[in-house]
């Protein structure tokens, strides 16, 4: 399982970064999604993967809290997807306004190179 | 007790009238000189009420423990030295506020000079009552700040503007130098406590690091007192309003360096250093702001430069490093202030009501302001050091001085003739001020009329022209118990013995002073052609300005090499930045990773096992690797694919969630996988075509391969290494976390059983709130940027599969152009319409479970906003308008309001803020449900998702509505026959 998991964070690092380098402004905002996807995983993984485990309490508290899920690391990782989400849009939007205003879609504003 | 009630009043009553002061309308000028007035003289008495205290030699003071640990301590010290200081800057302070109210013209915005004049105010008692070294540092800084200000008070004059530039750089740069110094300084001694570092006198000056300290804090005094290299700031700084200039630079800011040299001198003074450096500069300030001086052209000019000769007559007797020597100083610091103010209000009334200040225009004024005259005269008289006045005595202190010998050398044989002939060039320069200004025929050409200025203006200088009198005829009743007081704190039992006496006999004191007023007579006699001439500057030191080299400095250190350094390390480009940044990180990580050894790395990998290995799950992810690495390579060129794959990556993520354990993330990963996909497809209408073929034509040149190759091994090297990591950490035992503290407590103390919620709306609601307030910031942004927005042109006409539609229209006589627009989404229209109440059900019942089960504030708000944008997709966006009127902000506002007021709830009942209370509630039909305030606290968060979301979708989608032109031809037949 933790081998899967980490070869798709690399992967989605890999995808990311390479398009977090690229020049044209669509490719930055769908590198930086592919980036944050990473990142989730990698946090929620820093609780350890388990499968089959209760992810919510018995009531009256009987239920064993060592076969409970880790809630800490997937509160951190709701509160980074709606994060992400916030910047993702607000990115789009930049975009689209720097396409506007500047007539072209590169990250400088202007066509240095490709 | 009482006294210490008396010290903070002193410290907080000058903030306090400021800000009152400075929130005053700007036509209240009588309100505000009055307040200021109140307060100066407030400040005054009190400090005049500590004299019996200090007359018994008590040390006042008190203390408010900030960071006892660091030994940062706010501590209030009053002795007798900072009494004399403290009452110095209170009496002129109050003197000058009522000279201000005659000078400042009712078209300025008084209030505002007198809100400064009241922070200035505070600052000076500040440094004066400091006893810790920080503290006072700290209040040093900001009497440069306020002079800044107050310089630059006129702000539409570019003079001085660039004197309250020039002013702020030099002290500041001082400053900074000073807070180095006493930090080695307390170093030394251990505390920064003013009573310990007076106590560690021998300690410091055996310290090797007494040297640095000595020559960072004397940096600070020098430039403060705008000695010799610095001065040049001073006449600069005469571009203030007058009562600045009296106050500021010439009786307390500029003191304070000197004040600072005398404060410490106990523990500093003494060396060979010390000597040479405050000895030499104060010697060489004496006779250049002197020599310069008389042949200034401007009446504050004259004055700026004698003031900068005289402190460096103070700083010389400080230098000697003999207790008498201090005396003087001392002495010569209340003289100084007391005749220089007065000749600066002089000068200002001599301003206001001729409206010139050129020596070479004034004449014969003793005409027409006889009073002003005769106080201007004995004033001059006595900075001339002229006997029966208060400047003669500390001259002749300074004289006895200089014969006394000190250091053996060349140095200190030259000095008494040095002593005799910077006062020769003193007395030149009282004569020009005096008889230039008010003797010779009546002036020509005066902006106005000169006459007498209204009577209250001209109180202050009477009061101090009175005292320089008082002083100079009965030294031993008037100064002689203050100047005992102020000595006595400084030098305790090295008080040496010294008389006040106006007559010492006949003695080489006397005959210096005899000779320097003869000579300064001649020197004037012979000077007077050439300074009729009207030259600008003195000779022989006309090409050495320090205005120029300052400038020359400025320019070079703040424009060519910062230029210098931003064109050799600096980028306007992105890629360049961004490439740097995670090459830095990499780096560090492989670094990090060589210096502690690989080995824990490899270890982790040679245990792999592929027990747990799930071939569907693995399966689910070789579609999402796919799906990743698909995106980056078709992010280019074939953007709405690279989407759908971006959805099928998140959609594995997603799935992972679901698999492992962690229902709530999977649906709201889900949820927002939506919003955010409609989102990118809304902005893909506005992006530029970019035609792969189109591109291929064009060769891609060698340089562009290489970055892109590197940006490939880069890109691989860093996602192996990220994979690399979290296999190592996630095959590692778990160590314990504070995780079992959220799932002890989240039942017992919570009230709810889905723990990630409660951690969410609970135990970390602080976190959420904030969360959600970024997230509100972020939607008023996004709307805020598209109302400006205005797309490229070439985006501006009607999308192709739009255009096909209209011509299909225009091709068939029985349609009207727009139907098939119109009704293509007929169908899933009505789904949508069916479906909107079924999803806004489905968002109210995750929220209402959110506590227990997976669900919660942000993805039913999520959900709920999924609703209203399926209406905008699937329908008109006019057409869902004109039924549904949805107000985002408002919905933000509430959310963000009854999120805020839960929090603010639990301090009725006294728990801090956001504590959280909970009971089950039994309803009819829905029978026991949980009602917790948190519930009320997720409700705001719900009702902000869906504000923020809705407005960030809204305000995209409404970019559609910009239609472009349909076809002219059935233009009208459309707009007509639709009727």
């Amino acid at each position: 399982m933790e081998i899967i998991i980490a070869v798709a964070i690399g992967v989605l690092t890999g995808s990311g970064l390479w398009l977090l380098l690229r020049p044209r402004t669509f490719q930055v905002i769908i590198g930086l999604a592919l980036i944050s996807y990473a990142t989730n995983l990698f946090i929620f993984g820093m609780g350890r993967l388990r499968s089959n485990a209760p992810p919510i309490l018995e009531p009256g508290g009987s239920s064993d809290l060592a076969t409970l899920a880790d809630p800490l690391p997937q509160a951190l990782v709701l509160t980074a997807i709606v994060i992400s989400f916030a910047m993702t849009a607000l990115f789009l939007v930049v975009l689209l306004a720097s396409r506007g205003l500047t007539g072209t879609d590169h990250v400088d504003g202007r066509e240095t190179d490709l | 007790m009482w006294d210490e009630a008396r010290l903070f009043l002193l410290i907080c009553l000058p903030f306090l009238g400021s800000v009152v002061v400075a929130s005053l309308p700007r036509d209240a000028r009588d309100a505000a000189c009055l307040l200021t007035g109140l307060v100066a003289l407030t400040c005054t008495l009190v400090i005049a009420s500590f004299y019996s205290t200090m007359s018994e030699g008590t040390v006042v003071s008190t203390t408010i423990e900030w960071l006892p640990t660091i030994g940062l301590n706010f501590i209030l010290r009053l002795d007798g030295f900072a009494w004399i200081m403290a009452g110095l800057v209170g009496l002129i302070g109050f003197l000058v506020v009522v000279y201000a109210r005659y000078y400042m013209s009712p078209e300025d915005p008084v209030p505002r000079f007198f809100s400064f004049f009241l922070s200035f105010f505070g600052a000076m008692l500040g440094v004066v009552l400091s006893g810790n070294l920080i503290q006072m540092v700290f209040f040093w800084e900001l009497t440069s700040l306020f002079s800044f200000l107050l310089i630059g008070y006129w702000s539409h004059n570019p003079g001085a503007r660039e004197g309250a530039r020039m002013a702020l750089t030099v002290t500041g740069i001082g400053g900074l130098c000073l807070l180095a110094g006493v930090l080695i300084l307390g170093h030394i001694v251990g505390s920064y406590d003013l009573d310990k570092v007076l106590a560690a006198g021998d300690k410091i000056r055996s310290d090797s690091l007494y040297r640095p300290a000595l020559v960072l804090i004397l940096l600070g005094a020098l430039t403060k007192s705008a000695q010799f290299p610095f001065h040049f700031w001073l006449p600069h700084a005469m571009a203030a309003p007058t009562p600045v200039s009296a106050y500021l630079h010439s009786a307390t800011m500029v003191k304070v360096g000197v004040f600072l040299m005398a404060r410490l001198w106990p523990v500093l003074a003494g060396t060979e250093p010390w000597f040479w450096i405050v000895g030499g500069a104060g010697v060489c300030t004496l006779l250049l702001g002197a020599y310069i001086a008389i042949f200034q052209q401007d009446l504050k000019g004259l004055l700026a430069y004698s003031t900068i000769s005289h402190l460096g007559l103070i700083t010389l007797m400080l230098g000697l490093g003999s207790p008498l020597g201090v005396v003087a100083a001392v002495f010569h610091l209340l003289n100084h202030a007391i005749f220089k103010a007065s000749l600066f209000m002089a000068a200002g009334i001599i301003d206001h009501e001729t409206g010139s200040r050129d020596l070479r225009r004034l004449s014969g004024l003793i005409r027409y302001m006889p009073i002003t005259a005769t106080l201007a005269m004995v004033a001059g008289a006595a900075m001339a050091g002229v006997p029966l006045l208060n400047g003669f005595l500390s001259k002749e202190m300074f004289f006895a001085e200089t014969i006394v010998e000190h250091v053996d050398s060349v140095f200190d044989e030259a000095l008494p003739f040095l002593a005799v002939v910077a006062s020769m060039f003193s007395v030149a320069y009282s004569l020009r001020f005096i008889l230039g200004v008010f003797f010779g025929p009546p002036p020509v050409g005066l902006p106005r009329k000169p006459h007498e200025p209204p009577h209250w203006m001209r109180f202050p200088m009477e009061f101090l022209v009175l005292l320089c009198l008082l002083i100079g005829i009965f030294p031993t009743f008037t100064i002689g118990p203050i100047l005992h007081i102020g000595v006595s704190a400084i030098l305790g039992d090295r008080l040496p013995y010294y008389s006040l006496a106006i007559w010492h006999g006949f003695n080489y004191p006397l005959l210096m002073s005899i000779i320097a007023m003869i000579g300064g007579i001649l020197v004037y006699l012979l000077l007077r052609g050439y300074l009729a001439q009207g030259e600008e500057g003195p000779p022989l030191l006309r090409g050495l300005k320090g205005q120029r080299i300052f400038e020359r400095i400025m320019v070079t250190v703040s424009w060519k090499w910062a230029r210098q350094l931003e064109a050799l390390f600096g980028t306007r480009r992105l890629q360049p930045q961004l490439r740097l940044l995670v090459f830095m990180a990499l780096a560090a990580a492989t670094l990090t990773l060589y210096f502690d050894g690989f080995g824990p790395l490899w270890l982790s990998f040679a245990g792999l096992d592929l027990h747990g290995f799930d071939t569907a799950f693995a399966l689910m992810w070789l579609v999402g690797i796919c799906c990743a690495v698909g995106a980056a390579s078709e992010a280019k060129y074939h953007r709405l694919a690279a989407l759908a794959m971006l959805g099928g990556a998140g959609l594995a993520t997603c799935i992972t969630f679901v698999w492992l354990s962690a229902p709530d993330l999977a649906l709201t990963q889900l949820l927002v996988e939506i919003v955010t996909t409609v989102l990118l497809l809304l902005g893909l209408r506005w992006m530029p075509k970019r035609i792969k073929e189109v591109d291929a034509l064009t060769p891609v040149p060698l340089n562009v391969r290489a970055r892109r190759a590197w940006d490939l091994v880069v890109a691989i090297a860093a996602g192996t290494g990220i994979a690399m990591l979290s296999y190592a950490v996630m095959t590692q035992p778990m160590p314990d976390s504070i995780s079992s503290f959220f799932l002890e407590r989240a039942y017992s103390e919570g009230g709810g059983t889905n723990v990630v919620n409660v951690i969410l709306v609970d135990f970390r609601g602080f976190d959420t709130l904030g969360e959600i307030t970024v997230l509100a910031i972020v939607a008023l942004t996004v709307f805020a940027l598209l109302r400006r927005f205005r797309p490229a042109p070439e985006s501006m006409a009607m999308p192709e599969q739009q255009q096909l539609q209209i011509a299909y229209d225009d091709a068939h006589p029985d349609r009207n152009v727009g139907q098939t627009v119109a009704e293509y989404m007929a169908i899933p229209r009505l789904i949508m319409l069916w479906l909107f109440p079924v999803i806004a059900v489905v968002a109210v019942y995750l929220l209402m479970r959110g506590h227990d089960l997976p669900g919660g504030g942000f993805a039913a708000g999520v959900a709920m906003s999924i609703s209203f944008i399926l209406q905008y997709m699937a329908s008109d966006t006019r057409w869902v308008e004109d039924r549904l009127r949805i107000l985002p902000v408002r919905w933000m506002g509430i959310g963000l309001l009854a999120a805020t007021c839960t929090g603010l709830g639990a301090w009725l009942f006294d728990y801090p803020f956001l504590t959280s209370h909970f009971q089950y509630l039994e309803l009819p039909v829905l029978g026991k449900i949980p009602m917790a305030s948190a519930l009320l606290f997720d409700l705001g968060v719900y009702s902000l998702v869906v504000g923020a979301t809705v407005l960030m979708l809204i305000a995209i989608a409404h970019q559609s509505i910009r239609t472009p032109k349909l076809p002219r031809k059935k233009l009208a037949a459309s707009t007509t026959g639709g009727q």
